[in-house]
């Protein structure tokens, strides 16, 4: 399988590779690590004229902690996510996820930018930044402005992202420590999405929930930020009967396709599981 | 479409080369450079038997443009026993404890092992199993595999420390 023919550059800056894109239009596509990108480039369902690479571009790297948020590169790869100490420390959540994405190569060279920027429903990264309330910065030729992951997406494949912008990075607000945290994900065999998954993050208050934020992987047309299953978690001790709220409440917002992962009706019951699983433990792992 | 220049590290050796962009690293490999050791399998990043070092990480060289490697370090398993043709102790441990049956997925997971030991020089038979998850083998059911992973990994671990005594 060999991709159509394509022109390609690999600008070193920023202000470049937005001015190649903004030239360009909608011919032209950023590429990051191209685990996305590339496979689709074979099976000839990505027709486009002009890649610009974004890997020569120091500015989109690194991980730094900056005014109570992570500041994640959009070019930062699954694999150095899973080697920060920065998000050992302070947000487990992503290298927990991050491990359940695909395989080692595929780390090696996937990006957390290119995760989330391309709209796959079926990407795990995309639900777990809307659990966590990230904001995704855009470079673009009249500036950069930041969008959250809540609103980012539109329906598969289609964002707010302009043609001709950049994701440049990923700013996650650092939970309060002691939060507790989980994303379960249910997957026929390594490698694959998710036939359901479920991002959770808690914090807890005299034994009780004070805060909650639940979305859910592959389970419609975009990533689900399941705001009325977290609502109704506040101010519960994370009991039975709250969970099985909010496990109802989180099924109602699913809409599946049923396909080789299961039928819709299975995949929403999944959802359910995982959701009560990533709940129990979350509960475990939290501190108050 | 225009030719690109890419300059690389293949093996140790700088090779200078032109390529379309369109051209992927596996195509590269075996066909200009004649490096047939990378192999071809599903093509669609699940198999890893095209499985090739670049940088210090594994990658699936069927999803990476050639042009993504230009001043790239790659090896190969070409590039893994010794000038004098002495086996690689993964390479030996493969032999041993008999680690292949038709050998299509051997130089990837050669590839792959190289590396994760290099990440991990004495890893769990789960963190063996988990290492090599991206490379699929049809014909063992990998116990064998995993058995000569931990093979080499012994006899690299007592080579070192022996050295260090």
């Amino acid at each position: 399988m060999i991709p159509g023919a394509f022109d390609y550059d690999a600008p070193t800056t920023l202000d470049e590779a937005v001015a190649l894109l903004a030239e360009l239009g909608e011919e032209a596509r950023p590429l990051a690590g191209g685990h996305s990108l590339i496979p689709m480039m074979k099976l000839r369902l990505a027709p486009l004229e002009h890649l610009v690479d974004l890997r020569r571009i120091d500015s989109l790297k690194g991980i730094r902690a900056e005014g109570g948020a992570l500041v994640i590169g959009a070019m930062t790869t699954q694999a150095e996510l899973l080697a920060s100490d920065l998000i050992t420390g302070h947000c487990p959540i992503i290298q927990e996820t991050a491990a359940l994405i695909a395989d080692p190569q595929v780390r090696s060279l996937g990006t957390l930018g290119g995760n989330v920027a391309n709209g796959d429903p079926a990407n795990d990264m995309p639900a777990l930044m809307q659990c966590l309330d990230a904001g995704y910065v855009l470079a673009g030729p009249g500036g950069s402005r930041e969008v959250k992951a809540r609103d980012f997406y539109e329906s598969a494949f289609f964002t707010k992202r302009a043609d001709g912008e950049i994701l440049t990075a990923v700013r996650v607000p650092i939970p309060p420590a002691g939060h507790g945290y989980a994303y379960e994900k249910l997957k026929r065999k390594i490698g694959d999405y998710a036939t359901a998954a479920a991002a959770v993050v808690v914090t807890l208050a005299g034994g009780s929930c004070k805060t909650a934020a639940i979305a859910l992987t592959n389970l419609g047309e975009t990533p689900l930020y399941a705001a009325e299953a977290s609502a109704a978690l506040v101010g519960t001790p994370l009991d039975k009967a709250a969970v099985e709220r909010a496990v109802a409440l989180a099924e109602g917002i699913t809409a599946p396709a049923s396909d080789g992962r299961g039928p819709a009706d299975y995949r929403t019951k999944m959802a359910g599981v995982m959701l009560r699983r990533a709940l129990q433990r979350a509960l475990a792992r939290a501190a108050g | 479409m225009a030719k690109t220049q890419i300059t690389l590290a293949l093996n140790g050796r700088q090779v200078e080369a032109l390529v379309e962009p369109r051209t992927l690293l596996i195509h590269f490999l075996r066909e200009q450079m004649l490096l047939t050791g990378a192999h071809i399998g599903c093509e669609t990043s699940h198999c890893g038997a095209c499985t090739v070092d670049m940088d210090g990480k594994s990658v699936k060289s069927c999803t990476v443009f050639a042009v993504q490697a230009e001043g790239a370090q790659i090896a190969t398993v070409e590039g893994l026993a010794a000038p004098d043709g002495t086996l690689h102790a993964l390479q030996e441990g493969f032999a041993e404890m008999h680690g292949l049956q038709c050998g299509f997925c051997t130089p990837g997971m050669l590839m792959r092992a190289q590396r994760l030991l290099q990440e991990n020089p004495d890893p769990s038979e789960a963190e063996i199993r988990m290492g090599i998850s991206g490379n699929l083998c049809r014909c063992t059911g990998y116990q064998n595999i995993v058995k000569a992973i931990r093979y080499a990994a012994d006899k690299m671990n007592a080579a070192q420390k022996e050295a260090a005594e």
